[in-house]
């Protein structure tokens, strides 16, 4: 059987993924509480955001440790422009996808030369500055007050208001984000992002162009997390800056690595089961950073390509491969 | 209010200085970064508050026990993030210590609660020096800070455990094969810089009056940027840096807003990296 982290969904393995697709689109009919709907859109939300950070970390293998900054503007730009100007959600969605791009594009020019810790550090640096900015432009954001009575998307005329709603809009949302990143990374371009993370000296030799190629892909990773931004924005009705601080990015980024990296099921994966694994466990609810951080550990020492990733993307030749087993201890340095 | 806002600067960059020394240590001998160094600070300002409030002991205890406290989850961070993964690159520990990270200060939430801890106020009394007050504990926090540094390099140059850390940095391989066990001074340093960090948080827990549990991210980050702008692996630039980001993080309080005191460092951070990612006085590196 083919391993999972090589399943695209494509038009030959349509007996795959339609079930899927069909048993999601028959759900509400069967589940008509309000709570499980409304986690089922924060997984949606997820979804896209873990698998739009696997663009950059798990395909081209750029470490970038923003992606909430990314998330935030998207959302800050769909509440700004529908509280203040009137825009339809139609309108605001990709606004919001294409403010991030545009944002991400100009973050990506001067920071991509960078490599490896210190992209991952500058992306860091980025997303705090973000958060403060948006904490103290009091005049644009509202700052600590936050952006409230963000409307509810109304689509040709008939408004959404039930979760029943939020969730077939964000099915929708995951369903085209899956078709559109399976198609990028099928592509031509997609093939230029595995070749520079798996060696960038080799991909230059064959006359690609890394540096664009980067920054194409970190483009495509921050529309995408701009799209999940402005949905949030209009599913929370409310923004405030402290939806999007490192530590949402650290939990994306947990998602992204619990699912496993470079593939397009293991962002999915990750993002539906650390949604729903706090919900079920509610009794832990204090203790979900702590039992994030254990996962992420424990996924990185044992099984560094998680649940469904590329294996080698994180390299962990140490005591607990077999490459490293016969050293002993006090023999660490080849 | 120019020069007691210098002052003031100088104080809290000597704080942010014996931070970015442990980046440099750690980076130095390691080659790695960590991300829980900020949680280790925030443990050790949390051993501070526990020695001056709760039991009422003297200062000086209260900083050795923030030391100790840094040195021995140093050494478990050490233990847990970086001995597995010795041979693994940069990115799996940086990974492991964001996930340690997450989980200390998610503990120190649970145990000491979200509030703000008091630290009492100790030698609040000021004195004029040319037109300008201050005050006793900015000149001790000074002294301490200077005091520790001086012994560090003490022992850097001046032990034998300090030459078998220099001659790591140098080249691990080479050492080890010259007899140095690389794990034992790997582990050392790593303490060392983590016992560092202990001090910074007792001083800053006696500077500020309080202590809490999610202090410790943006000071880590902080000290990181003041690392970077002295370029990762020269204890004098984290020294510069440290006090720069300190005397301008004040400055933009005067003269600027006081919620953008906080950017300062994050623009030292990015535009020093995307600008000159080498740093102050740091060797070159591959980085671009």
């Amino acid at each position: 059987m083919l391993p999972l982290y090589k399943f695209v969904p494509s038009r030959d393995n349509w007996r795959v993924w339609l079930p899927v697709i069909a048993a999601l689109v028959v759900l509400p009919f069967f589940v008509r509480d309000e709570y499980i709907l409304n986690t089922a859109v924060m997984a949606g939300i997820y979804i896209i955001l873990t698998s739009s950070l696997n663009i950059t970390n798990g395909y081209t293998g750029l470490f970038q440790f923003g992606h909430a900054a990314f998330y935030g503007i998207g959302a800050y730009t769909a509440a700004i422009l529908s509280t203040r100007y009137g825009f339809n959600f139609l309108l605001t969605l990709p606004l919001g996808g294409i403010v991030a791009a545009l944002i991400g594009a100009a973050i990506a020019l001067p920071t991509l030369r960078l490599r490896g810790i210190f992209l991952a550090l500058v992306t860091i640096g980025f997303q705090q500055i973000t958060y403060l900015v948006i904490m103290n432009w009091i005049g644009l954001t509202r700052g600590p007050m936050g952006i409230p009575g963000v409307p509810s998307p109304s689509l040709f005329g008939y408004e959404l208001m039930s979760n029943t709603g939020y969730y077939y809009l964000i099915l929708i949302l995951v369903i085209i984000a899956i078709f559109l990143i399976s198609r990028i990374v099928t592509s031509r371009v997609g093939r230029t992002f595995v070749a520079i993370r798996e060696d960038d000296l080799a991909a230059e030799s064959v006359a690609i162009a890394i540096f664009p190629a980067k920054v194409l892909s970190f483009v495509i990773a921050t529309f995408f997390a701009g799209i999940a931004g402005a949905f949030f924005a209009h599913h929370a009705r409310f923004v405030s800056a402290d939806s999007f601080r490192l530590e949402e990015t650290f939990i994306i980024l947990t998602m992204l690595i619990v699912g496993g990296m470079g593939s397009i099921s293991g962002p999915v994966i990750g993002a539906v089961f650390l949604v729903i694994m706090p919900e079920v466990f509610r009794f832990l609810a204090e203790y979900r950073g702590v039992v994030y951080g254990f996962i992420m550990i424990a996924v990185i020492l044992f099984r560094p390509e998680g649940v469904a990733g590329v294996p080698g993307i994180i390299q962990t030749r140490g005591v607990f491969s077999q490459a490293d087993k016969q050293s002993t201890a006090e023999d660490p340095i080849p | 209010m120019f020069v007691p806002q210098l002052i003031n600067g100088l104080t809290q960059g000597s704080i942010y200085a014996l931070i970015a020394i442990g980046f440099v240590i750690i980076f130095g001998t390691m080659n790695l970064v960590t991300f829980a160094h900020g949680e280790v600070y925030m443990a050790g300002a949390f051993a501070g508050y526990f020695a001056l409030t709760v039991w009422h002991l003297p200062w000086y205890i209260a900083l050795v026990l923030g030391m100790a406290v840094g040195w021995s989850l140093g050494y478990l961070v050490e233990k847990v993030a970086f001995r597995p993964l010795r041979l693994a690159g940069h990115m799996p520990p940086l990974l492991i210590t964001i996930g340690l990270s997450i989980i200390i200060r998610d503990l120190a939430h649970i145990f000491f609660g979200t509030e703000n801890r008091p630290v009492p106020s100790i030698y609040g009394q000021t004195f004029e020096v040319a037109g300008t007050q201050v005050s006793v504990l900015q000149v001790l926090l000074l002294v301490v800070a200077a005091f520790l540094i001086v012994i560090l390099r003490l022992l850097i140059y001046g032990t034998k455990i300090g030459r078998a850390m220099r001659a790591t940095a140098q080249d691990h391989e080479a050492a080890y094969a010259m007899g140095v066990n690389v794990n034992r001074v790997f582990s050392i340093s790593f303490s060392l810089a983590s016992c560092l960090g202990g001090a910074a948080g007792v001083m800053v827990g006696m500077y500020y009056n309080a202590v809490y549990a999610t202090m410790g991210a943006s000071a880590g980050l902080k000290g990181f940027a003041a690392c970077i702008f002295g370029g990762l692996t020269s204890i004098p630039g984290a020294i510069l840096g440290g006090l720069i980001i300190g005397m301008v993080e004040n400055l933009t309080v005067q003269y600027l807003a006081s919620g953008y005191r906080d950017i300062v460092a994050f623009l030292v951070l990015v535009l020093v990296l995307v600008l000159r990612p080498q740093g102050l006085l740091g060797r070159r590196m591959r980085a671009v």
